[in-house]
C-alpha cells in the first residue's frame, strides 16, 4: 500500500529536509567500518494515488491556464494599442483612442494621488487600531476588534462608494475650504476659481475631488494595513517584551524598543499592500469623482481621473481599438500593483517579523 | 506579570535600618531584623500592578470635562465656530493638551509620554471601529423607509419610475441576480481554487513553483480587469453577449486567486505529525489527503470557501463591465441582461433620484446583512486551529471511540485466539 518506502516523508513545496536526509546518509568510513550504503529509495505508487496526482496537477494547469489566459490576453491585445501609440502613451494627457491621441499621463498621476492621499490618512488610523488591538486592549475586546477589522475588510466598496457619495462628499467640503484657505499657498492644495472672501460659498469647487475619493478609499485599506500590523505585532518575542518592562520601561517604552522595530517590516509591507489595493479601486472611485482627462495635481480641486474609474466608465460605448486601449490602460494599472505587491511581500518575508527569538 | 513583595524571603535588603538620619555613624554592618518564630507575620499587601487606579480615571475625566466644556464656550460664545465635527477635533486637541497637563504635575517624562501614546492608540481604534459602525447605520438609516416595505423584497422595478412612491417596486431581481451569478461564480472558483490549493499544498515540483507564483500575481489583478477580461473575450470574440453567466465567469477570475491562497495558506497549518503518522500506519497518499489532511483542515477550508463568497457578493466592478443592467426579473443566466444587487446600488444611487437613491441604499442593505451573515458563519466555522474541536465534535469523536473499543472487545471475545505456542 505505501507509496514510498520508509525514511522519505513527501516533501512540501519549500521542504529541504529530504535533500539533508539523502547527503547524510552517503557512505562513509568512519572508525574502519564502512557505513551501510542506503537502499535505493524508489516511489511505486499505486493506481489511486496515481490518480489523485494526475487530478491536483489537472487543477492547478487549469487555474495556471485561466491565470495565465488573462494576463496575456490582456498583454497581447493591449500591445495592439501601444504599438499605435507608441511612446506616446505615457505622455499624453487626453482620451481619444478613436480620434486623435491617447495616453495614460492623466489617469495615472490621478490613480496614483488617490492612492497615496488614502495611504497618508490610513498609515496612523491603522497604526494606531494595530497597536490598540495587540498592545492595549483586554482580551474579550481584543477578539471584538480583529471581528471588527475583518468585517470592515469584508464590507463591500459598493457601500463605501455610496455613503462616500451621498454623505462624505458633502461634509468634507468645509474641511477642503479650510485646508485651502491656511494652505492654499501650497501648490498641492491650491483650488483655482474661489475666492477666499466671497461671501457665497463655492461648494461644487471642492466636491469630487482627489481628496474626498482618497478619504473614502482610505478606509477600505485600512483593515488590510492593519490585520498585518496587528499579526506581526502580536508576534513580537514575549521574552524581549518582558526584558524591556524589568528594565523599567513603561508600555510605550517597550512598544518603541520591541514592537515596533519588531514590526517594521510589516508596517511597510502592510502599508504597501493597501497602496496596491487603493491603486486598484475602481467603483468608489467612479462614484465620487468626475471624470477629467487632464493631469490634476491639486487634490482639493473639483474633478481627477484614476485608470480603474476610466475604463468601468468608458467600456461600454468603447470600439474594439478603444477596448485595447483601455487594455493597455488596464495593463499598466496591473504592472504598477503587481510591482508594488511584490515588493510589500519580499518587505514583509525579508523582515525579522515571524523569526523566532532565542530568548 | 503579578509580583508579589519579596520582603519574607532570607536575607534582608542592606539599607534596611541603616539608620542615616539619626546623626550617629552608622554601623559598617548589615542587620538582621529581629524576629521571633511564635509571632506572627505582618500581612503582606499585594502590590497592583494591574487594573485601573483612582488617580488615572480622575485625570482622564476631568480632562474630558474641562476640554468639552472649554470647546463648548468657545463654539457658543468666543468665537464664530459652528459645526460638530470641528467642535469633537477642537474639544480632543485640547483633551490631550491638559490631559498632558495633568499627567506632568506628578509624574517623569516617560511616563507622560506613555500615557499620551495610550490615549492616542485608543482614540484610533474608537475611530475605526466608530467609522465602521457609522458606516453600517448610516446604510441602513438611509434604506428604512425602502426597507419597511414589504414589496422592497417581492417586486422588480420595471414598472416603477422616478416619482413612484416606495409602496411600489423592489429589488427581487437584483437578490435573484446575486444568487445565480454568485452561484455560478463559486461553481467555478471553489474546486479549481481547492483542487490547486491542494495541488500546491501536496504535489511539489517545478510547476508548483510557477502556479504558486501566478497565482501570488493574480491577487494583485484590480477586479476591473477580470471584467475587462470576460468582456474582451466571451462578449466581444464569443459574442455571448451581456449576462449572468459572462458575471459569473468575471467574478469566478476574481475569486479563484483568492480562495486558492487562503485554501493553500490553511492547509499548510495541518500539523505534519498528522500526516506522517499516516503515512506511518501504511497508508497512500490519496488516502491520507482525503482521510487526514481534508478533515483536518476542513474548518479553514470552509472559511475561505465563504470569505471568498462574500467577497465575490460584494464585487461591483467585474458585474458592471459584464452582466448588464436591467429592471425585469432574469432567471435566465445565458440570455439577457442579469442585475445584481450591488450593480443595482450603485446604478441607483448614481441617478440622484431621491426615491431611486433610497432603494439603491435598501439593496446596498440587504447586501450588507448578506455579507454580515456570510462572516458571522465564517466566525462561527473558523477561528479555529486546523485539528481543534469544538466541544460536539470532540464528544462525538469520543463516543465513536467507544464504540471502537467495544467492537473490538466484543470480536476478540468471541473469536478464538489461535495459540501460537503450541
Amino acid at each position: 500500500m505505501s507509496w514510498l518506502c520508509a525514511g522519505v516523508r513527501s516533501p512540501g513545496p519549500t521542504d529541504t529536509k529530504g535533500d539533508s536526509f539523502v547527503r547524510m546518509a552517503e557512505p562513509s568510513v568512519t572508525q574502519g567500518r564502512v557505513a551501510p550504503v542506503p537502499r535505493k529509495v524508489t516511489a511505486r505508487l499505486n493506481p489511486s494515488d496515481r490518480a489523485f496526482r494526475a487530478i491536483a496537477r489537472g487543477g492547478g494547469v487549469l487555474v495556471l491556464v485561466l491565470l495565465g489566459l488573462v494576463g496575456t490576453f490582456l498583454f497581447y491585445r493591449a500591445t495592439q494599442a501601444l504599438h499605435k501609440a507608441g511612446f506616446s502613451f505615457l505622455t499624453t494627457q487626453t482620451w481619444n483612442p478613436d480620434g486623435g491621441g491617447f495616453g495614460i499621463a492623466a489617469v495615472i498621476v490621478g490613480t496614483v494621488l488617490i492612492a497615496l492621499v488614502a495611504v497618508v490618512i490610513a498609515i496612523p488610523l491603522s497604526l494606531g487600531s494595530a497597536l490598540y488591538i495587540s498592545e492595549y486592549a483586554p482580551l474579550p475586546i481584543r477578539r471584538f476588534l480583529v471581528g471588527v477589522v475583518d468585517l470592515m475588510a469584508a464590507v463591500p466598496s459598493v457601500v463605501y462608494g455610496i455613503w462616500g457619495f451621498e454623505l462624505v462628499q458633502w461634509k468634507i467640503v468645509a474641511l477642503s475650504r479650510w485646508i485651502n484657505d491656511w494652505f492654499g499657498w501650497i501648490p498641492l492644495f491650491k483650488v483655482d476659481g474661489v475666492d477666499r472672501n466671497a461671501t457665497q460659498p463655492t461648494a461644487t469647487s471642492y466636491t469630487s475631488s482627489t481628496f474626498i475619493a482618497g478619504v473614502v478609499v482610505s478606509l477600505m485599506i485600512t483593515p488590510i494595513a492593519c490585520s498585518i500590523m496587528r499579526e506581526a505585532f502580536s508576534q513580537a518575542p514575549p521574552g524581549e517584551r518582558e526584558g524591556a518592562y524589568a528594565l523599567g520601561a513603561t508600555r510605550w517604552g517597550m512598544i518603541r524598543a520591541v514592537v515596533l522595530p519588531f514590526g517594521t517590516g510589516a508596517m511597510i509591507g502592510g502599508t504597501m499592500l493597501g497602496l496596491g489595493r487603493a491603486l486598484g479601486e475602481t467603483i468608489a472611485v467612479a462614484l465620487i469623482i468626475s471624470p477629467v482627462y487632464a493631469i490634476q495635481p491639486h487634490i482639493l480641486q473639483h474633478g481627477t481621473s484614476s485608470i480603474s474609474s476610466m475604463i468601468a466608465l468608458k467600456y461600454s460605448e468603447a470600439t474594439p481599438f478603444a477596448v485595447s486601449a483601455l487594455m493597455a490602460a488596464g495593463l499598466a494599472l496591473f504592472a504598477l500593483t503587481l510591482l508594488v505587491n511584490v515588493i510589500a511581500a519580499v518587505i514583509v518575508s525579508r523582515s525579522r517579523s515571524g523569526a523566532v527569538s532565542e530568548a | 506579570m503579578s509580583i508579589v513583595n519579596q520582603q519574607s524571603g532570607s536575607a534582608p535588603p542592606a539599607d534596611r535600618g541603616a539608620g542615616v538620619q539619626t546623626g550617629q555613624a552608622p554601623p559598617p554592618r548589615t542587620t538582621v531584623p529581629w524576629r521571633s518564630a511564635s509571632a506572627p507575620r505582618p500581612p503582606q499587601a499585594r502590590r497592583q500592578l494591574a487594573g485601573v487606579r483612582r488617580e488615572d480615571v480622575l485625570a482622564v475625566g476631568g480632562a474630558l470635562a474641562s476640554a468639552l466644556a472649554a470647546t463648548g464656550l468657545l463654539w457658543t460664545q468666543l468665537a464664530p465656530f459652528t459645526g460638530i465635527t470641528g467642535y469633537i477635533v477642537v474639544s480632543w486637541c485640547l483633551f490631550v493638551v491638559i490631559y498632558v497637563t495633568l499627567v506632568a504635575f506628578d509624574n517623569n517624562r516617560p511616563t507622560v509620554r506613555d500615557r499620551v501614546s495610550a490615549v492616542i492608540m485608543h482614540s484610533l481604534a474608537a475611530v475605526v471601529v466608530l467609522t465602521l459602525l457609522f458606516i453600517i447605520l448610516y446604510t441602513v438609516f438611509r434604506a428604512a423607509k425602502a426597507l419597511v416595505h414589504l414589496n422592497f423584497y417581492t417586486q422588480d422595478l420595471h414598472t416603477t419610475s422616478a416619482f413612484d412612491p416606495l409602496t411600489k417596486g423592489g429589488v427581487l431581481h437584483a437578490m435573484i441576480g446575486t444568487i445565480i451569478e454568485v452561484g455560478i461564480a463559486m461553481a467555478i472558483a471553489v474546486p479549481l481554487g481547492l483542487l490547486a490549493a491542494v495541488f500546491l499544498n501536496e504535489v511539489p515540483g517545478r510547476l508548483n513553483r510557477l502556479v504558486r507564483t501566478v497565482v501570488d500575481a493574480m491577487t494583485a489583478l484590480p477586479d476591473v480587469l477580470a471584467g475587462l477580461f470576460i468582456y474582451a473575450t466571451l462578449i466581444l470574440i464569443f459574442g455571448l453577449g451581456l449576462s449572468g453567466l459572462a458575471a459569473g465567469c468575471a467574478l469566478a477570475v476574481t475569486v479563484v486567486s483568492i480562495i486558492c491562497r487562503a485554501a493553500y495558506v490553511v492547509l499548510r497549518l495541518v500539523p505534519g505529525g498528522l500526516t506522517e503518522a499516516s503515512y506511518a500506519l501504511g497508508s497512500g497518499h490519496w488516502r491520507t489527503v482525503w482521510n487526514v489532511t481534508l478533515p483536518t483542515a476542513r474548518s479553514g477550508l470552509a472559511t475561505a470557501v465563504i470569505l471568498g463568497a462574500a467577497r465575490a457578493i460584494g464585487e461591483t466592478a467585474p458585474v458592471l463591465l459584464t452582466s448588464g443592467y436591467t429592471n425585469f426579473i432574469n432567471g435566465n443566466p445565458v440570455n439577457g441582461p442579469m442585475t445584481s444587487l450591488p450593480l443595482e446600488a450603485y446604478e441607483l444611487v448614481y441617478t440622484g433620484e431621491k426615491y431611486f437613491v433610497t432603494r439603491g441604499f435598501g439593496a446596498a442593505a440587504v447586501l450588507l446583512a448578506l455579507v454580515l451573515l456570510l462572516f458571522a458563519t465564517a466566525r462561527l466555522i473558523g477561528g479555529r486551529g486546523a485539528g481543534q474541536l469544538t466541544r460536539g465534535q470532540a464528544r462525538r469523536r469520543i463516543a465513536a471511540s467507544h464504540r471502537d473499543l467495544a467492537r473490538y472487545t466484543m470480536s476478540a471475545s468471541s473469536a478464538q485466539v489461535p495459540d501460537t505456542r503450541s
